[in-house]
């Protein structure tokens, strides 16, 4: 029935779907959870055509949808997916799913603006991913800023007006830039076309500038070091469901700008400064990773984590201009970023989670608080334990899979590039392991852990889906590898070649 | 030749100036808490101006220009746009007043009455097409303003505000009719096509130039911008709220009219000398309206401030060349609809005696009514510039018209203050959202009043709608010129 508009349902249907909420759900909190469940879950079956029907063979878009919106600025309302953006999309409808069930008895207060604002927020993230208009793409990326803020301000812990704030204005700031680069260049072009942009001719000068004015949006985003002082705070403030869709698509959403505006516009830039991507990135890796170690409070541990993930991501993307140069795999450094990328959408969310349903009980997120939940907890203890393994990597898990794959590129193109990003492993096994161990093992340190009771059967679904996904991918990822291979090899042949004029 | 079939075009200007004599005069039959007749008189008023005007429109926005009343007066596509544009606004100023005049118990014909002078005034600044009546009309509509400013006769701030609004506003006509007096001396003519011709024929001297540095402080002085733009924030917080919405709204875009009829069309010639100038504004009232609006506690105030920032946007679009005077007529309607919305949020949550104009009052809005704090939302948002609101769309205008000139560095400059002020935007969100109300007051106020709040709230999303061919008719209109 929707064939021909299939994206547009998928954006619109939750927007519209949230929006009724509002002035529909004010007192009616057992109806609104019904409808927001009902909403996100067509939304996720509606994604699955997306995916089966899918050419994987070639990297032209698909789905593609086309008409002017706004003639006077050549505007326009131009969808259309690809290889790369295909399994973010999937991994959006699929994460909105599991929050709204997160949220179910957690929140009490004002559910109907709860579940709308995550609603909204689900169909502005795919119309990020699903839009090939750059005035689109930035629309959706800023207008997304909005249901954040209101969801970590609303329903945020104790600091949470200094934490929203903070993100948005970090973000912000990064995507005004952007937003200049992008005027200029359809100063240059006429078109917001982002394939007429990818084909547009730039002296060396102009790539520089707008290399760092895409910099500017999409390290904050993503977010690199040193960028990345909002991401702790937002994380440790937010709701459950707040920093599940923080750590599991926005964070995304820069690797995805990369992907999509900083290598295939700005080719020669790219490879000029890959040195200062290549040396942040392995910063955030270890550095970053150190920094995990010694935290305190579980959510914090788990943001620096995925600060140290998204180093790998960042990594895999811009060693591609070396490896181009030197003849490597290159492909395989871009597919391992992607693949990580998917991979710690999954894990991120389920170590959030995890920590939500310890914060429900006890209303603490302090590693002190705990000690032998497993004890009482022992479902819990073993998702728990498992999603650990997997955020530090283990074989057959997804955490593995990418971080491997980034690796084996990296010693392509420069061997303590690759010794640094190893590291990873033994910190990232560090951090994690140690904080289980803290939380999990052990003998029961206090009363409050002693009465815990174990996971209700809601959050042993939505936990077990989450593990049986990194499994998956973990034991599998060829599926994965395959719909994107064409996309990203057409992306790397697009930037082989130089396109200074 | 004066010939009857001359009043034609004009037929708007005429039956506004008789409506306003009759709200007047039904007035003193109207008992002081009610009012809603005079608001209805009014409304109805604004709706058949509309109509008359709309009627010689049969093909789409493009009217050849017509000449009248010995080329004093112009009836052109631009003029027509920006006039349906402010009877458009004038329809929520006069729910608002209404609503505000029965809680303060001052409902009289004469503020109705003022009004519609100050719409017939803010008609002529749009039409004029010689110096002496631009600032015939400019007069009318200050003469109105000091007037409505000073409603509250017993009410100090209000008395204050008038008076320092009087005085300077007497202050920057005098520079005007200074500037506009050397100008005659050094052209020999009023007429802005005849200026025009003879700017380009001669040389530039002294005269002119000086001429031009007067009428640009008159004008910058009326829109509010820096460094003339100390009034603003007082006289907004002084004046009766309803007033405030109105002089934050419609005469913004008489002002407008004003420099684009005199510079574009008058001193098109001198188009560098003025540009510079404009430029220079336009950034010094970007940075101190963005700045100085982070401090302010009063919601008046800080409206006033970001009003400065916002004028600086659309200075910013007059230096874009000819499509700038498209994205800064874009900029300035959308601007005004926003305002008016904004003032409407104040008066909604005032009751009688108590003026809501503190932010303090926001808070919790969103537990009072989840509502008419997403009203705010959407309004405040937009204010801000974040996508997919109205308000992005014309930042997006002129920053794009900038560019295309070539003046990155002023793109720059304008965005990253355009961030520091979406940090006062997201405080007020933040207030109405995040924070415990410390009043339970019921929202008091009539249907129609929420109604009116409620559209003008949603047309914040729901331009977009029309957002192609309001550019377009802003494109058509401005390339007359």
């Amino acid at each position: 029935m929707f064939e021909g508009s299939l994206l547009s349902v998928l954006i619109w249907l939750p927007i519209l779907g949230g929006l009724l909420l509002l002035p529909l759900g004010h007192g009616r909190a057992q109806f609104v959870k019904v409808c927001a469940l009902l909403v996100s879950l067509l939304t996720f079956l509606l994604s699955i055509p997306l995916w089966t029907g899918f050419d994987a063979s070639t990297a032209a878009l698909q789905f593609v949808e086309k008409t002017v919106w706004i003639d006077a600025l050549n505007i326009h309302y131009h969808l259309g997916i690809d290889g790369i953006a295909l399994p973010l999309i999937v991994l959006t409808t699929f994460i909105t799913v599991l929050i709204v069930l997160a949220g179910w008895q957690v929140i009490k207060k004002n559910i109907h603006q709860y579940m709308a604002a995550f609603l909204i927020l689900e169909g502005m993230m795919v119309g990020v991913f699903s839009a090939q208009d750059a005035l689109m793409f930035y629309i959706f990326f800023e207008a997304m800023l909005i249901p954040m803020f209101v969801i970590i301000g609303i329903w945020g812990g104790p600091n949470r007006i200094y934490a929203t704030i903070k993100f948005f204005l970090y973000t912000f700031l990064g995507s005004v830039f952007m937003l200049i680069g992008l005027i200029y260049m359809f100063m240059k072009s006429g078109s917001w076309n982002l394939t007429d942009l990818a084909n547009l001719p730039l002296s060396m000068t102009e790539q520089t500038w707008l290399f760092f004015a895409f910099l500017a949006a999409f390290a904050v985003k993503i977010p690199m070091f040193p960028v990345h002082t909002w991401l702790p705070d937002a994380h440790v403030e937010a709701p459950t469901g707040g920093s599940v869709v923080l750590a599991a698509i926005m964070l995304k959403i820069g690797g995805y700008g990369f992907l999509r505006f900083s290598l295939p516009i700005t080719p020669d830039a790219s490879s000029e400064y890959t040195w200062l991507l290549v040396t942040l990135s392995l910063i955030a890796v270890v550095y970053i990773g150190l920094v995990a170690m010694v935290q305190k409070d579980m959510k914090k541990l788990i943001a620096y984590s995925s600060i140290s993930h998204m180093g790998f991501v960042t990594l895999g993307l811009f060693l591609v201009f070396w490896l181009v140069k030197s003849g490597g795999n290159s492909n395989l450094a871009v597919e391992g970023a992607m693949v990580q990328m998917i991979s710690h959408g999954f894990i991120s969310a389920a170590m959030f989670l995890c920590v939500g349903v310890l914060y429900d009980r006890l209303h603490s997120r302090m590693i002190r608080d705990y000690g032998g939940v497993v004890n009482t907890m022992p479902w819990f203890g073993a998702f728990f334990v498992f999603f650990a393994m997997a955020n530090s990597g283990l074989p057959g898990t997804s955490g593995f899979v990418g971080e491997f794959m980034v690796i084996l590129a990296s010693f392509q193109a420069n061997f303590w590039v690759a010794f640094l990003a190893a590291v990873t492993l033994i910190v990232g096994a560090a951090y994690s392991l140690w904080m289980v161990k803290r939380v999990v093992f052990g003998s029961i340190s206090n009363d409050a852990v002693a009465n815990l009771t174990d996971v209700t059967s809601r959050e042993f679904f939505i936990l077990a889906v989450l593990a049986l996904m990194v499994l998956l991918v973990g034991v599998w990822p060829e599926p994965l590898i395959e719909v994107m291979r064409a996309s990203v090899q057409q992306v790397i042949e697009h930037i082989s070649v130089s396109k200074v004029i | 030749m004066f010939s009857w079939s001359e009043l034609i075009p004009a037929l708007p200007e005429i039956f506004m100036l008789t409506m306003a004599c009759v709200v007047l005069v039904a007035g003193l039959f109207t008992d002081r808490s009610k009012g809603g007749f005079l608001m209805f008189l009014s409304v109805l008023t604004v709706i058949f101006a509309a109509v008359l005007t709309v009627k010689d429109h049969t093909g789409g926005a493009t009217l050849n220009s017509q000449l009248l009343f010995n080329e004093t007066f112009i009836r052109d596509g631009f003029g027509d746009v920006l006039k349906l544009t402010v009877y458009l606004l004038m329809i929520p100023v006069f729910f608002y007043a209404k609503q505000y005049l029965r809680q303060h118990d001052t409902m009289s014909g004469e503020y109705f009455s003022l009004l519609l002078f100050a719409t017939l005034g803010i008609m002529v600044m749009i039409s004029g097409y010689n110096l002496i009546a631009l600032y015939l009309g400019l007069e009318l509509l200050a003469l109105c303003s000091y007037a409505l400013v000073a409603y509250h006769r017993k009410d100090v701030k209000s008395n204050e505000a008038a008076m320092k609004y009087f005085i300077l506003g007497a202050l920057a006509s005098g520079m005007l009719l200074y500037g506009m007096s050397l100008v005659y001396g050094a052209v020999g003519s009023l007429q802005l096509n005849e200026i025009s011709q003879a700017i380009a024929s001669q040389d530039n001297d002294l005269f002119l130039t000086l001429g031009l540095i007067f009428i640009i402080v008159g004008i910058a002085f009326k829109l509010g911008a820096a460094p003339f733009h100390m009034w603003v924030p007082d006289v907004y917080e002084g004046a009766p709220t309803a007033t405030t919405l109105f002089i934050a709204s419609a005469p913004k875009i008489a002002a407008f009219a004003l420099a684009v009829r005199i510079l574009g069309q008058g001193m098109d010639v001198l188009m560098i000398h003025w540009q510079s100038m404009l430029a220079t504004l336009a950034i010094v009232s970007i940075i101190i309206g963005n700045l100085f609006a982070l401090q302010q506690t009063n919601l008046k105030r800080l409206f006033a401030y970001s009003t400065i920032g916002h004028i600086g946007f659309m200075l910013l679009g007059l230096v874009g060349g000819q499509e700038g005077y498209a994205a800064s007529m874009f900029y300035i309607i959308v601007y005004t609809v926003m305002a008016v919305g904004g003032f409407g949020m104040i008066v909604l949550l005032s009751r009688k005696g108590y003026e809501a104009d503190q932010i303090s009052d926001f808070k919790g809005l969103n537990q009072r009514n989840g509502w008419y704090a997403f009203m705010m939302l959407l309004l405040v948002a937009s204010m801000a510039g974040f996508p997919p609101l109205i308000g992005f769309f014309s930042k997006l205008y002129v920053l794009k018209a900038v560019v295309d000139q070539g003046h990155i560095w002023l793109a720059v400059i304008a965005v990253v203050f355009a961030v520091i002020g979406a940090f006062y935007y997201l405080r007020l969100i933040k207030v109405m959202y995040f924070e415990e109300s410390d009043t339970d007051h019921a929202i008091d106020a009539n249907v129609d009043v929420k109604t009116v709040l409620s559209i003008n709230a949603l047309a914040q999303l729901g331009l977009l709608v029309i957002l192609p061919a309001l550019f377009n008719y802003c494109i058509q209109v401005t390339q007359a010129i």
